[in-house]
């Protein structure tokens, strides 16, 4: 196709991700780099049913003039990613500084709040996305080999987790490992430990969104293996089994390479995904054992009294960085796959 | 001659059968946004009664109205033309100019109001209070009983020694609840705490937070110790779950918002045993000071800036005969109303007792809000055993200075 037809033909698609995509990228990173204005306080008498008090107020009128002037707000340069709530670099210097061991800066670092959700944020992506993977392949071949009348059935069965709404999934889930519901019930008669409770030590939370984010996540892989598995070359099977392969070996040798395309696929969604999980700690009122940098923008924009936009725009361009990041070793695989291709 | 008696005629007519709605109001639109418990629902239901020709109203009652709304009423025309608002979300909405003052409209339609409801900031009308409400302490007298404990807890020393005997008598593991839940609840639990040692928050004059000392510490062990005899599932613990489990059966003391007390003791939810068993009583004091660990809160009507003209007085009208007396006396048990027609009662004697000790309103500063986020943020660490109280409270500092240099308060 020549270069000017194809223009032509992507043309609408530039125009909806440059609207809806680009500007308001660079508009949330615009926002970042500003914080309010000073407040103007004045002190002046509340009164109410509980009595009279002199306090400190905002003197709206003069704070108003200040926001007409300049909307966007102070300028505040990179000031508000290297603050306390983001990638705290004097906090860091000063830990670095102050530590007796790598233990103890790493406690010291993790108490921060952007670092403890990177922490939580980076396992959960690199646990979550092998066991994806390798649970929805081993999904599709059990589902490959099933009798024709029950794998209708059993992929509908198999693709419910997927499709059940990720906060009333995990809501349901929340209630279920209560201590007083059904899952969380069970595991206590199991380990015969009547104080168990999942929600309560960190570690079983965290234990616990992984689990959930790998049952949510499976199907997704499991669906795309399946279609994958129904195009193996007969030809190549065939003479696999003619030479002797044990299933074992066909599965690593014809199968697997013949997957590694949609494998390299289904990593770069699950690896973008993963990063930005958010519905869990939400729904499981997870936040004081577990927070992610999705949570914290959420908490910044809507779980504090007053919105913080430039420090939610702070951590949405990190996030974005950090994505970019993690997708570096899947992009050039890719590429090397393309250039493979076109020689 | 005909066709000018025809004309006045007609005229007057039209004017005679001009729609006035229920209320007095003409036209308008009403929105309301506010919490949900039951005292708010009798006065927007009544208020919706006002509905009807050209006057329309709208409500959505919902606990994540502090989430939503700064930006419902930022917005021009505002999403809602009124919010019911508190102590700490009137000083949030003020601080962006999105409340209006109502002195024009307390003049006109606000005749039966007493001078008490009237939220005055610096000399002007700005919300328009109907109910008084406190956390304070619920106990199950029958296992208190069964426990050998004597009377009802006043101090929460002894509410600890009494949790202390229960569990010792095998009636319940986990017999103390607080509304604990990460975030604003357990940020509340420390501020009423810490209040009862009568310290200040901030250096006197400035916006500079003054927890981290020796008062500050304090209130995180009495926390820690409270927690101590909660279900491990304290940090999920909102006020709804802290009321299903105490209607349940599940508990012997907690702490729980006034405001809970009607929907604890009536008869539905719950079983005889415990709601007979159910006393409401003033929130314990406990260290050396006499002054009650809870902090009063009014809810009050605020109506928005960006609303128009005639929205603002049709919702204002609307919303005054929602507090009026008539839904005062209808709705007595639901909440600590400040109406004069309201008679004290069983399901509101935490409360008054809570205000009779001398108990102080939770502080109505611009900068109180990213205090009160910092400490939900940074002292489940110390709860959970990872942190010790001074590196909690240093924490909590530390968060609340970078939030309040973002938003202009501190430089």
């Amino acid at each position: 196709m020549k270069n000017r037809t194809f223009f032509w033909f992507i043309l609408p698609s530039l125009i909806t991700m440059l609207l809806f995509i680009a500007l308001p990228i660079v508009s949330v990173a615009v926002q970042s780099l500003h914080i309010e204005h000073e407040a103007v306080m004045v002190e002046v008498e509340n009164c109410g049913p509980f009595g009279c008090k002199q306090e400190l107020q905002v003197d709206v009128e003069e704070t108003a003039k200040l926001k007409e002037e300049r909307p966007l707000g102070q300028f505040n340069g990179l000031g508000t990613y290297t603050n306390r709530n983001h990638l705290a670099f004097s906090e860091i210097g000063l830990a670095w500084r102050s530590s007796t061991g790598f233990v103890d800066f790493m406690s010291k670092a993790l108490n921060l709040p952007f670092y403890r959700a990177l922490a939580f944020t980076l396992t959960y992506t690199f646990v979550v996305t092998p066991l994806v993977i390798i649970f929805g392949f081993m999904i599709a071949l059990g589902v490959n080999t099933l009798p024709k009348r029950i794998k209708g059935p059993t992929i509908f069965i198999s693709l419910l987790p997927m499709i059940v709404t990720p906060l009333i999934g995990s809501l349901i889930l929340f209630w279920m490992i209560d201590a007083n519901g059904i899952l969380g019930a069970t595991l206590q008669r199991i380990f015969d430990d009547p104080n168990l409770s999942l929600k309560a030590s960190p570690a079983l939370t965290w234990i616990m969104l992984m689990v959930y984010g790998v049952w949510h996540s499976a199907p997704f892989a499991f669906i795309v293996f399946y279609a994958g598995l129904q195009t193996v070359p007969a030809d190549t099977m065939e003479a696999a089994m003619i030479d002797g392969a044990s299933r074992w070996e066909r599965t690593r040798y014809v199968v697997l390479p013949h997957l590694m395309p949609l494998t390299v696929f289904i990593s770069l969604i699950q690896l973008m995904d993963n990063f930005r999980v958010f519905e869990p700690i939400v729904s499981f009122s997870a936040q004081a054992s577990a927070t992610s940098l999705s949570w914290i923008i959420y908490n910044d924009l809507v779980g504090t009294e007053s919105q913080f936009f430039g420090s939610a725009g702070a951590t949405s361009v990190l996030t974005i960085i950090g994505v970019s990041i993690l997708l570096i070793p899947v992009l050039i695989r890719t590429w090397r796959d393309f250039n493979q291709k076109v020689v | 001659m005909f066709l000018k008696t025809i004309t006045f005629a007609g005229a007057f007519a039209l004017l005679g059968s001009t729609a006035i709605a229920g209320c007095g109001i003409s036209g308008g639109n009403v929105s309301v946004l506010s919490n949900d418990f039951p005292a708010i629902q009798a006065v927007t239901s009544a208020a919706a009664a006002c509905a009807g020709d050209g006057v329309t109203v709208e409500t959505n009652l919902t606990k994540d109205h502090k989430d939503i709304m700064v930006a419902a009423l930022t917005a021009n025309p505002a999403q809602y033309s009124s919010v019911v608002v508190s102590n700490s979300t009137l000083v949030t909405l003020m601080n962006d100019g999105l409340v209006r003052p109502l002195d024009e409209m307390v003049a006109k339609h606000g005749a039966a109001l007493s001078k008490s409801q009237l939220i005055t900031v610096n000399g002007k009308v700005m919300a328009v209070a109907f109910m008084a409400n406190a956390q304070h302490l619920f106990s199950r007298t029958d296992v208190l009983e069964a426990a050998g404990v004597d009377g009802i807890p006043a101090t929460y020393e002894d509410v600890l020694a009494a949790a202390e005997k229960i569990r010792a008598s095998g009636l319940m593991d986990y017999p103390v609840a607080l509304n604990t839940k990460a975030g604003w609840n357990l940020a509340e639990e420390f501020v009423n705490m810490y209040m009862g040692t009568g310290a200040d928050f901030f250096k006197s004059g400035t916006a500079e937070a003054a927890v981290n000392n020796e008062n500050g510490v304090a209130t995180l062990e009495m926390l820690k110790s409270l927690v101590a005899y909660s279900n491990p599932d304290y940090l999920t613990y909102d006020s709804n779950a802290t009321q299903a489990e105490w209607e349940a059966g599940n508990l012997a003391l907690a702490t729980m918002w006034g405001s809970r007390g009607s929907a604890v003791l009536d008869d539905e939810g719950s079983t005889a045993e415990v709601v007979s068993g159910t006393v409401l009583s003033a929130a314990p004091t406990w260290g050396n000071d006499a002054r009650p660990a809870s902090t009063l809160w009014w809810d009050g009507i605020a109506i928005s800036t960006n609303a128009s003209d005639e929205d603002a007085e049709a919702t204002f009208v609307a919303m005054m005969n929602g507090i009026s007396s008539d839904v005062v006396k209808a709705n007595n048990d639901a909440a600590v109303w400040l109406d004069g027609a309201y008679m004290p009662s069983p399901a509101s004697a935490g409360v008054s007792s809570t205000a009779a000790g001398g108990a102080a309103p939770y502080p109505m500063l611009p900068f109180m809000g990213a205090l009160h986020t910092a400490l939900g943020a940074e002292i489940t660490d110390f709860l959970q055993g990872s942190e010790s109280a001074k590196q909690a409270l240093a924490d909590v500092e530390a968060a609340y200075t970078a939030a309040a240099k973002e938003q202009g308060f501190l430089k």
